[in-house]
């Protein structure tokens, strides 16, 4: 986008002006999630205790329910403990924001939708969400009262347990898919839903299920949510905020709800890519004309907000329908089950990654093997090959269309860099 | 304006590193000690870091490349293991004397 | 003035600027909030020296991992209000001399090396393209149309025009990390040493020596730690 606009005014203006495009659609994001994801769960919580929810406000349904919670915490007092210490209980609730939205910086919305595309993209957003923690402590600390503190030593210990086994999940896709960018493992899933990493094989699917638990765990959503239970600790870290404060705690929980939903949906579901390949079948692809191409992703853009949105409710419906878990309970479930569960799914997926390079059943492409070490082949009779094999790569693995002729460049730059790796060991028999 | 080289990267190196020194010199409470391992660690990351970037300077290929980063790499692993071995001994020493004030920790006195 | 340098104002300002608060304070939890900061301001500095994965992983395990232990230790050894310990007029000066002596030797041997602080308009600018969604791209078709012949001569080549100074060394993408981190330097294939030649050098020991390090390290904090019967005073 920067380099779009700096054709037309100066580039550091350019640069500013795409940034905050990006950060204002990105806190869209955010904001509007919140705001229905707020009017998601009353209504979910609602229908599983066989009643109706907000029906008042906006309508039939109460789609304003949550403009008139917003306009009550935006007039409510701001009160400050006593005993508080007053910048770093002002500071908290922006420090947990920040983190959770900073999170969508390297989240791909579509194909090459992304504000930065990140090598190390995951890492990154797991490593930004993993700093959500302070706000918690600075909170409990520095709002004064035991409640508050009590509650925020327990979920900084809870959320830093379950980076652990969260990232041991994580790392599975991304070892079968063979890169931690994000815009890559999306692209790598398009097609028929058999591509999708999920159905991979069947330790990628108990992952799923493991990272699903851990994410939870992470966000503190129930039945992980010990350290804000009403019935437990008051309120817990957040006791003492009210009003505007307490709702930016509010939505960094469902910041980082939708964060991790979409970290799923990309690494697990395809991304923007749909069960079905739409897109293609009506002709909406870059190859046709950029517009199309356009009107592609933001097809495939509605696809991931859609399967965002399905895993959220998902967390809503089981927060609603399970009981809460003790501290002792969920510590126990970290480490007694999450982490061996994920480590030996880990294992699993890389023995069968070694087994079966090219999948088992033929249906899909064979991303086992698929190598992306830039290295360029020695051999000056193979340059004209990889020469070939780098950029078309790219192209071509955004046309399922032409799936042979994809799976054909791919294994030649495979056979390239294998072949490389070969000669780089064979050399040293000599 | 000249455009940032990796000497500018290593002035901030250099202060960090001094403040880190100064940190372990004169505090006294033993995990503002600990701050100050953490902040020399972090000096001399980025000098590291920055020797090892090909946008710094016009010559990369004499940089430290690759290694660069894996040497911070390991710096960064290590200095966790080493925070956490520190704070498990300021914790022992807090049961045994209720207090972390290194000033205090004077049993060994001549 | 540009983008680079702006933001490497804004980050050093930050992680300097919070690094002295953190030496000046003397309350125990200000001081891990201000490191706090300053380490993530030293993550930024890495994003903008081109090492994405350094950066994710020092955000990641330095400021997620142990400035969480840090502040936990704060919390746990602090019983009601935090006594203010606070040092004596000598040791600040001293302090100061010890300071001031070694910012003043490190700062001109940093400006010292020509090369160091040499660094054309055109890197910077090549770094603003090549930053975004194009990068990835960009650096995958350099570096697949280029021979290793021609990079090693772009390399020896002192006043190199082919290529920009962004562009002559191949990227520093995690797959490479990870194959340097096994023993595979993938990155020094045009290498003097014939090991390097052949790949075959790099980090495997250090890597399995560290994971076994962090191993004795968790069981030796773990048994040190242990919660006991509390001294009476």
């Amino acid at each position: 986008m920067a380099e779009f606009f700096a054709q037309h005014m100066p580039e550091w203006l350019a640069y500013l002006l795409a940034a905050l495009i990006h950060c204002a659609l990105l806190i869209q994001v955010v904001a509007v999630g919140a705001l229905v994801f707020i009017w998601l769960e009353r209504k979910v919580a609602g229908r599983i205790q066989d009643r109706l929810g907000p029906t008042r406000v906006g309508g039939k349904f109460g789609w304003l329910q949550t403009l008139a919670d917003g306009l009550k915490l935006i007039t409510k007092e701001d009160l400050m403990p006593e005993g508080a210490d007053g910048l770093l209980f002002r500071l908290a609730p922006y420090i947990s924001f920040c983190a959770s939205f900073c999170a969508y910086i390297a989240l791909p919305f579509s194909d090459g939708w992304v504000a930065v595309q990140l090598n190390a993209g995951v890492f990154f957003i797991l490593a930004v969400m993993g700093l959500e923690v302070f706000g918690v402590i600075l909170a409990g600390y520095s709002s004064a009262s035991k409640w508050s503190l009590f509650g925020g030593m327990r979920e900084a210990a809870q959320v830093v347990s379950y980076e652990v086994p969260l990232g041991m999940c994580v790392v599975v896709p991304v070892l079968i898919a063979g890169t931690m960018d994000l815009v890559e493992i999306g692209r790598m899933q398009q097609g028929w839903f058999t591509n999708w990493l999920i159905f991979h094989d069947p330790f990628t699917f108990i992952t799923f299920w493991v990272y699903f638990t851990c994410a939870t765990a992470s966000v503190n959503r129930a039945p992980f949510d010990l350290a804000e239970a009403e019935s437990e600790l008051v309120a817990g870290f957040h006791t003492e905020y009210s009003g505007l404060r307490w709702s930016f705690f509010f939505m960094a929980e469902y910041g980082s709800m939708f964060a991790v939903s979409g970290l799923a949906a990309i690494l697990f579901f395809g991304g923007w890519n749909g069960p079905l390949p739409i897109a293609d079948w009506l002709g909406l692809t870059h190859a046709n004309h950029p517009v199309l191409g356009y009107l592609g992703n933001f097809l495939g853009m509605l696809n991931f907000v859609f399967k965002c949105c399905l895993w959220v409710t998902f967390m809503i419906w089981v927060r609603w329908t399970l009981p809460r878990l003790r501290i002792d309970q969920v510590m126990k479930t970290c480490l007694k089950y999450c982490t061996p569960i994920a480590a030996v799914m880990f294992l699993g997926a890389v023995a069968w990654t070694y087994l079966f390079p090219g999948g088992v059943t033929g249906l899909g492409t064979p991303y086992g093997d698929r190598y992306l070490v830039e290295v360029k082949a020695p051999a000056a009779e193979e340059s004209p090959a990889t020469e070939q094999a780098g950029p078309e790569e790219k192209t071509a693995a955004r046309q399922p269309a032409s799936r042979q002729p994809a799976v054909k460049r791919s294994a030649a730059g495979a056979t390239v860099a294998r072949a490389d790796h070969q000669k780089m060991f064979a050399e040293g028999d000599r | 304006m000249e455009p940032v080289g990796i000497s500018h990267f290593m002035t901030v190196g250099a202060i960090m590193f001094v403040c880190g020194v100064v940190c372990m010199a004169t505090k006294r409470n033993a995990l503002g000690v600990l701050m100050g391992i953490e902040l020399v660690l972090n000096g001399a990351n980025v000098n590291f870091v920055a020797l090892s970037s090909d946008f710094l300077t016009t010559n990369p290929a004499r940089g430290l490349g690759l290694d660069g980063q894996f040497i911070a790499l390991f710096v960064i692993v290590l200095a966790a293991a080493e925070a956490a071995v520190a704070l498990a001994i300021t914790l022992n020493f807090y049961n045994n004397h209720s207090t972390v004030d290194v000033d205090r920790a004077d049993e060994l006195k001549g | 003035m540009n983008w680079h340098t702006f933001f490497f104002l804004l980050f050093a300002l930050v992680a300097c600027g919070f690094a002295v608060m953190v030496v000046l304070s003397s309350n125990i939890v200000r001081m891990a909030l201000y490191l706090i900061f300053s380490l993530g301001a030293t993550a930024g500095l890495f994003f903008l020296a081109g090492a994405d994965f350094v950066g994710a992983m020092q955000l990641m395990i330095y400021v997620g991992g142990t400035l969480v232990l840090l502040v936990f230790g704060v919390m746990l050894t602090a019983q009601g209000p935090f006594v203010s310990m606070k040092t004596r007029g000598g040791d600040w000066i001293l302090a100061a001399l010890l300071s001031g002596s070694l910012l003043a030797f490190l700062v001109p041997a940093a400006f010292s090396i020509k090369e160091w602080t040499n660094a054309p308009p055109a890197a910077a600018e090549e770094h603003h393209a090549a930053a975004g969604r194009g990068r990835a791209e960009a650096k995958v078709r350099f570096a697949l149309t280029s021979t290793p012949a021609e990079n090693a001569d772009a390399a020896a080549d002192e006043s190199s025009t082919a290529a920009l100074p962004g562009m002559a060394a191949q990227p520093a993408t995690a797959t490479r990390l990870g194959m340097g981190l096994l023993g595979v330097r993938v990155d020094k294939l045009e290498g003097r040493s014939p090991e390097l030649q052949r790949g075959m050098s790099g980090y495997l020991l250090p890597f399995e020596i560290v994971s076994v390090h962090l191993l004795v390290v968790l069981v030796g904090a773990a048994y040190l730690a242990r919660s006991k019967r509390r001294a009476t005073r």
